[in-house]
């Protein structure tokens, strides 16, 4: 089992490398000159001559890549072209914000969707769970966004005035020391993942609710809430973790969006921003940063899927 | 899906692709459902408004006919936008960008994930493993940062951002594809197809394509209901189609700010594209179910 993890984990590096080659090509190397694009109209030869300079331009495809692959190793992310601030110093400080908003947003997700799978699957086919099945069939549907300007348009303007529209939070403030600007925010990305996962919950709970074990847990005489908590949820929990950590993995780009709707001072607005202005050196470690969480989470996914089905831990060796 | 039971026709040479008969049941079956029939009915009426929108609209989406943010009345259905002109009219005129940019992405992606999928299934060995590892590499990507990527390269044109959105959608489907066309390279026919000396290209599109029609059919439904969102968003975020134009996703940006005073020109278009996005999904989700009843003999 070891020689299969080693395995995944190289290969998570090498779609690691491979993606640090498409975002280098994509925003850099491709033909239309990456100055021009940065400094567009207000290009003057002066500018663009001491822009290629500070970008590298002047050198070779190949020399720029691996001299930005070095700093990107070493932590030096180069210099945002917009502020002319470095750009780890731009972004630590959002790095923190967005892993906040996401950590709040899953650990009330998490519980959340798997008791409502659960409840979906105690009342299987009553009212209360085609209400359930419908409302979450239909807010996976919707767009991360629309949710986002749909809970503004309630909680946030004329309906209800109770909490900001926008995330206020100064600079250099952390998101956590003014948690009513988070609110909006972390309550889109819930509302975007728990569908998933709570159906996901409640498939697997109804094929556990059916299985002998937990009839022979009902014929002992147990009561029900420890048939249900004791016996079925411990078994039928597998799919949902799974599922969990994938909806973790969206999160990193779900932030892009929610947090351009709300203001919030993170990596996700940061990228909306820096792509308007042509950022690319910010564009670029945004990108490489959040490629670099979607891989590690969904490769978490995958090991965690396999230690937890004991099947696939044998048939990897 | 669960594995294929062995039944009479896996043994059998001929191909047990769907007929009519078997497409008329799948549809009934869908049907049936009614969550897939009120999917179906809000698809439509969202079609509707975006084909005929335009030719209804009292007036010019970019005409200035009244102050900014005007409220409702006045002969304004639903009132003027920041700049002053007919929100109703911009509305009716905003869903043919965001659904003729969706559909364009759909075929795109699902198109190349489709040939992409199949191929790979079908040669196995050194060529599946590539292309998979390719795939794996654009799937590294949350598909929005994807796009605005190579936006950022590019800059925002409509045709570039269809073709964006197409190309990040293709290896999600292709996944899907070659997972469902794997249990078909096994099948007799298929051999049977190989022995008689058929092409390459007449075996995966005659003999593998037939078979994977219904989980096509699904992801055709659920690309089209992520790209809907994610162009609509890119849009949104001003990264798409660019103002004046009037688009659904356009319309929410130019009028957020003054949404205390002037909550329509949000929240329409905010509507639109959710029921838009609802519809596709209760559909799609009816045909799955539907699909999966009758491969397990329901």
């Amino acid at each position: 089992m070891s020689r299969f993890l080693l395995r995944r984990i190289l290969l998570g590096l090498l779609t690691l490398l491979l993606v640090s080659i498409v975002v280098f090509a994509a925003t850099q190397a491709l033909p239309g000159n990456a100055a021009r694009a940065i400094l567009g109209r207000n290009a003057t030869p002066a500018r663009l001559a001491a822009l290629t300079l500070q970008l590298h331009l002047n050198r070779s495809v190949p020399s720029q890549y691996f001299h930005w692959l070095g700093g990107l190793v070493t932590g030096n992310l180069g210099t945002s072209a917009a502020t002319q601030q470095p750009v780890s110093q731009l972004i630590s400080g959002r790095i923190a914000n967005s892993a906040f908003l996401v950590f709040v947003s899953a650990i009330i997700a998490i519980p959340l969707s798997i008791a409502l799978g659960v409840l979906m699957a105690v009342r299987r086919d009553r009212p209360t769970d085609h209400i359930l099945s419908t409302t979450s069939l239909a807010l996976a549907s919707l767009p991360d966004f629309v949710i986002g300007i749909g809970l503004a348009l309630l909680f946030a303007t004329n309906v209800t005035h109770i909490l900001p529209a926008v995330s206020l939070i100064p600079p250099g403030e952390h998101a956590w020391n003014v948690p009513k600007e988070v609110i909006l925010p972390a309550a889109t990305l819930i509302i975007a993942v728990t569908p998933y996962i709570s159906r996901i919950m409640r498939a697997s709970m109804v094929e556990v609710l059916e299985s002998d074990y937990v009839t022979m847990a009902r014929l002992k005489g147990l009561p029900n809430r420890t048939v249900i908590w004791r016996h079925a949820v411990p078994n039928a929990i597998v799919p949902a973790i799974q599922v969990s950590a994938l909806q973790l993995a969206y999160m990193a780009g779900g932030v892009v969006l929610v947090e351009y709707v709300f203001s919030f001072p993170g990596v996700g607005a940061q990228l909306v921003d820096s792509v308007g202005n042509r950022d690319i050196p910010v564009v670029q470690a945004l990108a490489i940063i959040i490629a670099a969480v979607y891989v590690v989470v969904n490769l978490a996914a995958d090991l965690l899927t396999i230690v937890v089905t004991p099947r696939l831990r044998t048939a990897g060796r | 899906m669960s594995t294929p039971v062995i039944t009479a026709d896996a043994v059998t040479v001929a191909p047990p692709s769907m007929g009519q008969r078997q497409w008329m049941v799948l549809v009934r079956a869908t049907l049936r459902q009614w969550r897939a029939r009120i999917g179906l009915a809000i698809f439509l009426l969202m079609v509707l408004i975006a084909l005929f929108g335009p030719l209804i609209a009292p007036h010019s989406p970019d005409a200035f006919v009244a102050a900014p943010n005007a409220p409702a009345g006045h002969g304004l259905l639903f009132g003027s936008d920041s700049l002053g002109r007919d929100v109703w009219s911009r509305f009716l005129n905003g869903g043919r960008s965001v659904l003729g940019m969706s559909l364009g992405s759909t075929v795109i992606g699902v198109g190349l994930g489709l040939v992409v999928g199949l191929t790979a299934a079908y040669l196995g060995g050194a060529a599946d493993e590539v292309l998979m590892r390719i795939s794996d590499v654009f799937m590294a990507f949350p598909q929005i940062v994807l796009a605005l990527l190579l936006v950022t390269a590019f800059g925002p044109s409509v045709p570039l951002i269809i073709l964006i959105v197409g190309i990040s959608t293709a290896p999600r489907v292709a996944r899907v594809i070659r997972g469902a066309a794997l249990q078909i390279v096994e099948r007799d026919f298929v051999k049977a197809a190989e022995a008689v000396g058929e092409p390459r290209r007449r075996i995966i599109f005659g003999e593998l394509l037939p078979n994977v029609t219904s989980p096509l059919l699904v992801e055709v439904g659920l690309r089209l209901t992520y790209s809907i969102g994610l162009i609509a968003a890119l849009n949104f975020i001003g990264d798409g189609i660019q103002p004046p134009a009037s688009d659904w996703g356009v319309m929410i940006n130019e009028n957020r700010l003054a949404v205390s005073v002037q909550p329509w020109g949000v929240l329409l278009p905010i509507l639109a594209i959710a029921l838009l996005t609802i519809g596709t999904n209760l559909l799609t989700d009816g045909f799955a179910r539907a699909a999966i009843g009758l491969d397990r003999g329901e």
